[in-house]
């Protein structure tokens, strides 16, 4: 039995029998929610999969000009090794237009000489240059459009839900519309028109992917600015006196934008895809110009015989595939941690 | 003569929905004088939440709209100011506390920043000047380290202590009349005392006039001077706040007293409550809106509705029996 002491109102005693949580310094940096967005990013699996696969696919574009030393003065163009048309296997050797061998050529393969490692596709392209630079133009065009069709959306979302009525019917209106129309089809029209224009080129498929991706964004922060302006601290900013462009940019859209950024994390991957699809129906890049479609493009006279060609498929697929699949893993693992709907739960 | 701060005449508020246009507010006249307390009470619907935000003209357009009445505030009238300055009354001039502390401030801006919006937007304060300012407001309300908790967020202060903040933003800018909108109601009953010491406080040192909007009949009790009940979007009932409670004379008045519980009611007694829900009104009425719940009906209460009239100086009762003597009026 222990002896009975008067309340002392020292809550220092407690500290002996409940020890504090500890806090490490990254959660101080940090911050307590975004510490725990981070480690939920981190936590699953997949999530730390999708991470991996993005770094490395970051860390090929960075040392792009390492790893695949340019050829001539355009790096982004794929060296070709003459002009024949057939492709040729793996490990052929290499002999026009040969690269310089960087570092770590003879330690990872144990040879002397540049040989086609991926092989070549039709016309000689080589299949490794194109996927090594590819990742670059992948990046590019993936972030160019996602930004551009985020901000589309958000500003045009946005308005149709702070004014409400008849602006909304109409940019509602306008969104269907867009999303109406057939994509591909308009994808391929709009290249046939820029490009006599301005020369082939990332451009027209660039602007092709903007026209038509920003409608699912506009949709999304719509609902959510519709749901955020109901709520109480909204009202209260406007009790408050504040302006109306204040309320709309400093209270509404921090509320309300998370599910537009996943959705936006989620789109980089897609992107990517329809540029490929759209790159293998021929609109995009000039020939030769290091993009993954391109690459798969080329096979298009030979897919009738991939038993022996399997090669020109299979590398540019597979790259296309992982770099879709981290970004999806990614993007799955921020819904889980933003959606507070979903917190608890895993 | 005490001056008259606030003056509303006839306000007339409807909202327009797919059943049918409902008159929520149902010209309602009244008047507050400067530092006065005028608890506004009644059940939920009864308009006096839309009457306090149509003064302010916070009522979302559509579907609300004010159709009729005027708010003289200091000898202008805040239903016909541009946006421009009633937006320089909100916040500076007259402000609010709103029933929900959860829900009320915004969870990705820190304590600070929500703070010095109001300074720097009504004052012209400088960042630094609004920060100061915000450290002193926080204190004021009682909260400990004010200087390092304006670096937290609302999901770091409990639900009293976000109140406190509520009530620190709307007196920030020295209001002359702060719309206090069921301050207490979403907080446990010692942090309600609290809240209501709180403010009593803060109106002897700063002065201002308050609109205490509640059901709560023991808080109005402790805090109000003048009392006004709110039934179908009139007002009913309005007197000094001691003279309701000894003298109630409308039955609804009566049916609200009555159902508090009483420190000498035997146990096991069932608490008393007035049958039924207030009506939505989809047109004016032609009979007194409280006449299918009440048990003075008469003949008279279905076929007109009674207006505000006084009985005894400075009480205003509308009601077609008089409950103290049984009589007809």
């Amino acid at each position: 039995m222990t002896t009975l002491t008067t309340p002392s109102a020292d809550n220092s005693l407690l500290k002996e029998v409940l020890p504090d949580r500890k806090i490490g310094r990254v959660e101080r940096i940090l911050g307590p929610e975004n510490y725990r967005i981070v480690k939920g990013l981190l936590k699953t699996p997949a999530s730390i999969l999708g991470f991996i696969l993005i770094g490395i696919f970051v860390l090929i574009a960075i040392f792009a000009p390492l790893i695949a030393p340019p050829v001539g003065n355009d790096p982004y163009k794929i060296p070709r090794d003459g002009f024949g048309g057939e492709p040729k296997p793996m490990g052929t050797e290499w002999k026009k237009n040969v690269p310089d061998i960087p570092f770590w050529y003879k330690a990872v393969t144990g040879k002397d000489e540049w040989v086609h490692l991926l092989g070549t596709a039709q016309g000689q392209y080589d299949i490794f240059y194109g996927i090594i630079w590819g990742t670059r133009t992948a990046f590019k065009t993936g972030f160019i459009v996602v930004v551009a069709t985020f901000l589309i959306g958000v500003i045009i979302g946005s308005i149709s839900a702070y004014y409400g009525g008849i602006v909304d019917n109409i940019l509602m209106r306008i969104v269907d519309i867009f999303m109406t129309i057939p994509f591909i089809m308009m994808a391929l029209i709009m290249a046939a028109v820029l490009t006599p224009m301005i020369g082939r080129s990332l451009i027209p498929a660039t602007l092709a992917l903007i026209t038509f991706g920003w409608m699912g964004y506009s949709r999304v922060i719509r609902a959510d600015i519709l749901s955020v302006k109901q709520r109480d601290f909204v009202l209260a900013a406007r009790v408050a006196g504040v302006k109306d462009g204040r309320i709309l940019f400093k209270h509404i859209i921090p509320n309300a934008i998370f599910p537009t950024l996943v959705l936006a994390s989620l789109g980089i991957g897609d992107v990517v895809l329809s540029f490929a699809a759209l790159s293998f129906l021929g609109i995009g890049t000039e020939i030769g110009y290091a993009d993954w479609g391109q690459v798969l493009s080329f096979a298009r006279n030979w897919i009738t015989s991939l038993g022996d060609y399997w090669y020109i498929v299979v590398w540019p697929g597979l790259t296309l595939m992982f770099f879709v699949m981290g970004w999806n893993l990614v993007g799955d693992a921020m819904r889980d941690v933003l959606d507070p709907r979903m917190r608890g739960k895993s | 003569m005490v001056e008259q701060l606030l003056n509303v005449q006839n306000l007339e508020t409807h909202f327009k929905t797919p059943e049918g246009i409902v008159h929520a507010v149902n010209g309602v006249s009244f008047t507050l004088t400067e530092g006065e307390t005028l608890g506004v009470v009644g059940e939920s619907g009864c308009g006096k939440s839309v009457t306090m935000l149509s003064c302010l003209r916070l009522i979302a357009c559509p579907p609300g709209k004010i159709v009729a009445g005027e708010a003289i505030f200091r000898g202008k009238d805040l239903l016909k100011m541009s946006s421009e300055e009633i937006r320089h009354v909100r916040g500076g001039q007259i402000s609010m506390v709103f029933q929900d502390p959860m829900t009320s401030l915004n969870p990705v801006m820190t304590i600070g920043k929500q703070l010095a919006e109001p300074l720097m937007l009504h004052l012209n304060m400088t960042s630094e000047q609004a920060r100061n300012r915000s450290i002193e407001l926080l204190s004021l309300v009682g909260i400990p380290n004010a200087a390092d908790r304006l670096k937290d967020y609302p999901h770091q202060y409990s639900g009293g202590m976000r109140q406190r903040v509520m009530i620190a933003m709307a007196l920030s800018c020295n209001p002359q009349i702060l719309i206090a909108d069921e301050p207490t109601t979403a907080l446990d009953v010692t942090i309600q005392a609290q809240i209501v010491d709180l403010v009593k406080r803060l109106r002897d040192e700063l002065g201002m006039a308050i609109i205490w909007i509640t059901h709560d009949l023991g808080v109005v009790a402790s805090i109000a001077h003048r009392v006004m009940v709110m039934y179908g979007g009139y007002i009913i009932e309005e007197a000094e706040v001691k003279e309701l409670y000894a003298n109630p004379r409308h039955p609804y008045t009566l049916g609200l007293l009555g159902s508090l519980p009483q420190i000498h009611e035997q146990a096991h007694t069932k608490l008393f409550s007035i049958e039924g829900m207030p009506p939505v009104l989809y047109q004016k009425p032609t009979a007194c809106p409280f006449a299918p719940r009440c048990t003075w009906v008469t003949e008279k209460c279905w076929k007109e509705n009674p207006l505000l009239e006084p009985v005894a100086p400075g009480h205003r009762v509308a009601c077609w029996v008089d409950t103290k003597s049984g009589s007809k009026r």
